[in-house]
């Protein structure tokens, strides 16, 4: 066997894990990895991304998008620094990614070289694993390991820091897939006695709820999630990360949770009997006061990390299992049953939150552009079937709202880091790993300045991502809690913004500017139509609040309608 | 309600896997009593012990985030009365407090402390025992001019009879199901 470099390895290796689109930057200490990808331009697309976060965000709405590893390569130093938002972001939502890292000449490591950092350091609590390899014989087992890491059990990001020297070394090439470890056990066994607890509390409640999260779409339990529910006859609620994985337009479909969720879900979780569980975590924008959440409630929780089992709330049953196992296993047996009257109680606080807030969000009476009414027209227009990627804030908050996700793996945002700066990096990965469908980034003004710059990706690789700014000129959802809770101090959240179609244009991307009512559906239908990049900014009302809110240290009982 | 609590972890003998486990401990702000670490019976294998004041909630959560690591093998947690726990201590004091005799040896004597080492200069004592035992025998040698002291953290074995190979061997079971 002939002998290749550590760099060359690292190509082969992603190639023998199936990869064939990457993100990333070069610099002096991952140059020799990108002298070896300039041979594999044809089994490899490398997209040269502006920074090196929008590369890792980038691959991360590959990786939501397309259900599989996304991969990304940054140099040493600053280059690897600029990662950790990224990692942080993908560790808390559970996405797979592998990063690659230069790392300074393994003589060097300790001396404070030029573009030296200690990124295994720096990156330890926010990887689920990370390793540095010095030796390019390493490197095959060290890729392996990460692929193997990153997808299985409850996914997470994984970074690999690659010595200059270990990438100019010289190795025989021999991959193998990694399939286990010894000290890692990412598929639990389904419990038998605890799905058989499960269903008998399920199978006597009066009142069970179900809710769920993104763990069903990342075990592909969408069809049994369905099926489930149709014959528990259960109502289902979803986290915002939960969102797409269950049809928003069932009948048995309740809402969206959480702190500007809606109000029927949010309250009926402290009047259900039982609470089933699936693939979310019991977050803090979920739960409002812990103390006084589903306190009445038999919990029922399952979920595949085990740290997450009774780590928020105290549970009846704990199934530790992947989604869709346990559901496979616990629908043989729950009985067929309806819960009418249940059902009807949602639909009746359902009419409360539809008068108070919905009707005049969507059909406004202000002479204004309401978020709400462009996310609306945006839904209905592309029948809920694009890809939509939010960034952080208002606007995010209202899309979840207002879009009827009915497709799946069409939902991507920032959920649990809220990174103001992902939707435009992360729109792009989407597209690319869905060249067929329809990719819309909605982002305020303020997210959209944070990752700018990578207009230039859009523009050098020619990308087809509809970018869709709800321009407010403030940072809102900043300057709602400021109206709410500070006493209207509005203390740096407005914010001057440029002239986003000047610049749209100054990267040949078509765009439009709208700010009447009346331009709004002509204006999706050009960006929805425009066969290339296109940029629309709608200017909404300024000082519009979102609603219904669940105020920090309130319960979800005490949720605002206004 | 807080208390002591005795952390067992065993895992792979890979670089980083002290600041691994640490970490975990200084995002939830909890500082670590005391902390051992080195070969356990099974080789390739470390075994950390470590010691923190919280309550047992909190240990549990704690633990479920230590066994999360990848190289970490498995997590135990238990109370003081479930461990059986010792520490080391070494103690320097001038030789010459022992050779005029009397009451400086009758300290050695009564503590059970093992000479290690005689010097012209310095005698090293050795002491084996409960923390509060190891401190009672500082106590009494600092009048003596105790030249440098040093002890161990705790090392702790738990009462519980199943081993760590018989866990090793049931999760490996269940993987192969």
């Amino acid at each position: 066997m002939s002998q290749i470099t550590g760099s060359e390895a690292v190509i082969k290796s992603l190639i023998s894990e199936g990869v064939h689109t990457i993100f990333g930057y070069p610099g002096g200490a991952i140059m020799p990895i990108y002298d070896a990808l300039y041979d594999y331009k044809e089994q490899i697309n490398h997209i040269l991304v502006r920074h090196e976060q929008g590369g890792i965000h980038a691959a991360q709405g590959f990786a939501r998008t397309s259900e599989t590893c996304g991969v990304c390569l940054a140099t040493s130093g600053p280059g690897a620094t600029n990662l950790i938002t990224g990692l942080a972001d993908a560790m808390i939502d559970s996405t797979p990614l592998v990063c690659i890292t230069g790392q300074v000449a393994s003589h060097l490591l300790g001396t404070d070289a030029f573009q030296e950092t200690d990124v295994i350091g720096i990156s330890m609590p926010v990887t689920k694993w990370n390793v540095q390899v010095k030796r390019a014989e390493d490197i095959p087992v060290a890729l392996a390991k990460a692929f193997y890491i990153a997808r299985s059990g409850r996914p997470g990001p994984v970074l690999v820091d690659i010595t200059k020297d270990a990438q100019f070394g010289m190795m025989d090439f021999d991959y193998k897939l990694c399939t286990d470890i010894r000290s890692y056990f990412p598929n639990p066994v389904v419990d038998k006695e605890a799905i058989d607890n499960a269903a008998n509390l399920l199978n006597q409640a009066k009142k069970p709820y179900i809710l769920v999260g993104q763990g069903i779409t990342l075990s592909n339990a969408e069809q049994v999630l369905l099926d489930f529910v149709e014959k528990s006859g259960i109502p289902v609620a979803s986290t915002l990360l939960g969102l797409g994985a269950f049809p928003p337009d069932h009948p048995l479909y309740v809402g969206y949770l959480g702190m500007h969720g809606n109000y029927a879900p949010n309250v009926k979780t402290n009047e259900c009997d039982v609470l089933l569980a699936i693939g979310m975590r019991f977050d803090d924008r979920v739960t409002g006061d812990v103390s006084r959440y589903a306190k009445q409630a038999k919990i029922i929780h399952i979920d595949i990390d085990f740290a997450e089992l009774n780590k928020i709330v105290t549970n009846e049953v704990s199934v530790h299992a992947d989604a869709k196992e346990a559901l496979d296993s616990l629908i043989t047996k729950v009985e067929k049953r309806s819960h009418d009257a249940w059902l009807q109680e949602f639909r009746d606080a359902e009419k409360l939150e539809m008068d108070a807030v919905i009707i005049d969000a969507i059909h406004p009476k202000h002479d204004r552009l309401q978020m709400a009414e462009v996310v609306n027209m945006l839904s209905e227009k592309t029948n809920g079937q694009a890809i939509i990627v939010s960034d952080v804030g208002q606007h995010q908050m209202v899309t979840s709202r207002y879009y009827q996700y009915k497709a799946q793996n069409t939902n991507i945002t920032s959920g649990g880091l809220g990174t103001m700066g992902f939707a435009l990096p992360a729109a792009i990965g989407a597209k690319l790993g869905n060249p067929s469908k329809t990719v819309v980034a909605i982002i305020g003004d303020g997210g959209f300045q944070m990752t700018i710059q990578e207009l230039g990706t859009i523009l050098q690789f020619k990308i087809d991502v509809k970018i869709l700014i709800l321009n407010n000129n403030f940072l809102g959802m900043v300057r709602q809690w400021q109206e709410m809770f500070f006493e209207k101090r509005y203390s740096f959240t407005d914010i001057v913004n440029p002239n986003f179609t000047q610049i749209a244009k100054g990267y040949s991307i078509d765009s439009k500017r709208i700010d009447q009512r009346i331009e709004l559906s002509d204006a999706l239908d050009e960006m929805l139509d425009s066969k290339s990049a296109f940029l629309l900014e709608a200017v909404v009302e300024q000082e519009e609040n979102v609603f219904p809110m669940v105020a920090t240290g309130a319960s979800v009982s005490e949720i605002r309608l206004k | 309600m807080e208390n002591a609590y005795n952390i067992s972890v065993f895992t792979e003998n890979s670089v980083g896997m002290l600041n691994r486990i640490t970490i975990i401990f200084t995002r939830r702000n909890i500082n670590i009593e005391s902390i051992t670490a080195s070969e356990s019976e099974l080789e390739g294998i470390h075994r950390y012990t470590i010691v923190i004041n919280e309550s047992k909630e909190t240990v549990r959560k704690v633990v479920s985030q230590i066994e999360k690591v990848i190289d970490v093998v498995k997590a135990f947690y238990h109370s003081d009365e479930e461990v059986v726990y010792q520490e080391i201590a070494l103690y320097k004091i001038p030789t010459n407090v022992l050779a005029s005799g009397g009451e400086a040896e009758r300290i050695v004597r009564s503590h059970h402390a093992r000479i290690l080492t005689i010097e012209p200069e310095f005698t090293i004592l050795e002491k084996t025992g409960y923390p509060d035992e190891i401190k009672e025998l500082f106590l009494e040698l600092k009048p003596f001019g105790l030249l440098e002291f040093v002890r161990s953290g705790r090392v702790a074995i738990s009462k519980p009879m199943k081993t760590l190979e018989k866990h090793i061997e049931d999760m490996n079971n269940e993987k192969i199901i």
